[in-house]
């Protein structure tokens, strides 16, 4: 069956820059200074992309920060927590929404 | 549960024998390694020397971890005799190689281990054990550390992680706390202590099909998980890449990791790993005496080539000292990332 999303596409990534050379350059460098190690570190930094990329939902990005995870010393159950955190905040975000229907309510009703 | 089985040879599994083993990697669908070399300006690989003497003593060990590069276990019978030991003594005393490394399988476990630790130290050469700790709490190895802190051996010990479910996971249910109780044997002797001229070194291998990470990070991380849970010391951690060949090879086939894990590899490769992988400096010497440039040709079966001895009855330094390197696709193994050697990572 085909599919929108090919593994192998991943590695193709690189390709955007035939579109435009300069802004694709520009990402990467930026891409690649925002993962160096500063006042975080480049594991606690690939658990945020881990977290980040269970929240865009974006299957390229749990696969390679996975694996990232995985190289940068992370074990499963924090990479399990990570994934946690995004659900807490995502489930979070629709449940504090609620006062917005409560204030509705309350508005509405007598 | 660890899923650890009997070595492939017991199993009677193909993969035993190291001509399947080439054959798939020879199939990957990766560049051959002697292409990039081409390409990098780096072919043809020489040594540049010999500084290290590697000796594997055989491939009998107590162990049977799912990565293991040697296929070792208790089921194997292949051991280096007195002779062949006899051979690379009289080899390094006809040299000044400075460090003998000792590995196996369990080394320990060879009745000529200890021999060879004396006589290579009284030739004043520095002896590195590389030890996988549980073999120090077997009752036929009670004097075991003792023997090798008289000696001054510095012990270069197998711990993939500091927490059991890894540790385990790779090397067998219970390793880890063996483990942990082998370490702390070797600290109240000294080793890894501040101070100490007694070197406890730690070897990091990434628990499946990925690279290790920076080795700083990593041995910080260990230093800090190991004294706050354990109150253990050691010098320094080594991160290894773990090579695509035997039973790793076998992990990697049986998951659908395989051609994934070569590309890993592939496309980590770095020049600057390459100048400084260990085939450069180390001749390693097999259990019957034939030469290899490193330990993993070793378990490939593909001996030193291009005209200099194949045997420790024949040992040449001349011929040896500038010999061109053995390569093929498991090579990448070494060169990818920071790169790979028996000393951890080649680049910073």
């Amino acid at each position: 069956m085909d599919t929108y999303y090919h593994s192998h596409d991943l590695g193709r990534f690189a390709e955007m820059g035939k579109g435009n050379k300069d802004l694709w350059e520009k990402f990467s460098s930026y891409y690649g200074a925002v993962f160096t190690a500063g006042a975080l570190t480049e594991r606690e930094k690939s658990l945020i992309a881990l977290a980040v990329a269970h929240a865009v939902q974006c299957p390229y990005c749990i696969d390679a920060y996975s694996q990232t995870c995985l190289e940068k010393g992370s074990t499963v159950e924090e990479m399990t927590e990570a994934v946690h955190v995004t659900c807490a905040i995502r489930g979070g975000a629709s449940l504090v929404h609620g006062v917005q229907m409560r204030n509705v309510v309350e508005k509405m009703s007598m | 549960m660890a899923l650890t089985q009997p070595s492939l040879l017991a199993r009677g599994n193909p993969l035993a024998d190291s001509s399947a083993q080439r054959r798939i990697l020879n199939t990957s669908r990766c560049k051959p390694f002697e292409d990039r070399l081409l390409e990098s300006g780096l072919a043809p690989l020489a040594a540049t020397g010999i500084t290290v003497f590697q000796i594997n003593v055989g491939k009998l060990c107590n162990q049977t971890c799912r990565h293991c590069h040697v296929d070792a276990g208790p089921d194997r019978k292949e051991i280096m005799d007195r002779e062949t030991a006899e051979l690379c003594i009289r080899a390094l005393a006809a040299t000044d190689i400075p460090t003998v490394d000792i590995t196996g399988g369990a080394s320990e476990l060879n009745p000529n281990f200890r021999w060879l630790v004396e006589r290579a130290c009284a030739l004043g050469r520095h002896v590195m054990d590389r030890c996988n700790l549980s073999v120090l709490l077997l009752p036929s190895q009670a004097d075991l550390a003792e023997f090798l802190a008289a000696h001054r051996v510095e012990v270069v010990a197998s711990l993939p992680y500091f927490r059991a479910a890894q540790t385990d996971a790779q090397r067998g249910d219970g390793v880890y706390e063996k483990s942990i109780r082998a370490l702390q044997q070797l600290n109240a002797l000294g080793y890894g202590r501040e101070g100490s001229e007694l070197v406890l070194n730690l070897v990091h291998n990434p628990v499946g099909a990925f690279l290790p990470p920076k080795q700083d990070a990593i041995e910080a991380q260990f230093r800090r998980e190991l004294m706050l849970q354990h109150g253990i010391q050691f010098n320094y951690l080594y991160t290894i890449t773990n090579m695509p060949i035997s039973r790793f090879l076998e992990f990697l086939v049986d998951t659908g990791n395989f051609e994934r894990y070569m590309e890993r590899l592939v496309n980590a490769f770095n020049p600057a790993a390459t100048s400084g992988v260990m085939c450069r400096y180390t001749l390693s010497v097999g259990w019957d005496g034939t030469l290899y440039d490193c330990d993993f040709n070793q378990m490939l079966d593909l001996p030193v080539a291009n005209g200099v001895p194949r045997h420790i009855r024949d040992f040449d330094p001349a011929k040896l000292h500038h010999r061109r390197i053995v390569t093929a696709n498991h090579c990448y193994g070494c060169t990818a990332g920071a790169g790979s050697s028996c000393g951890g990572a080649v680049t910073p």
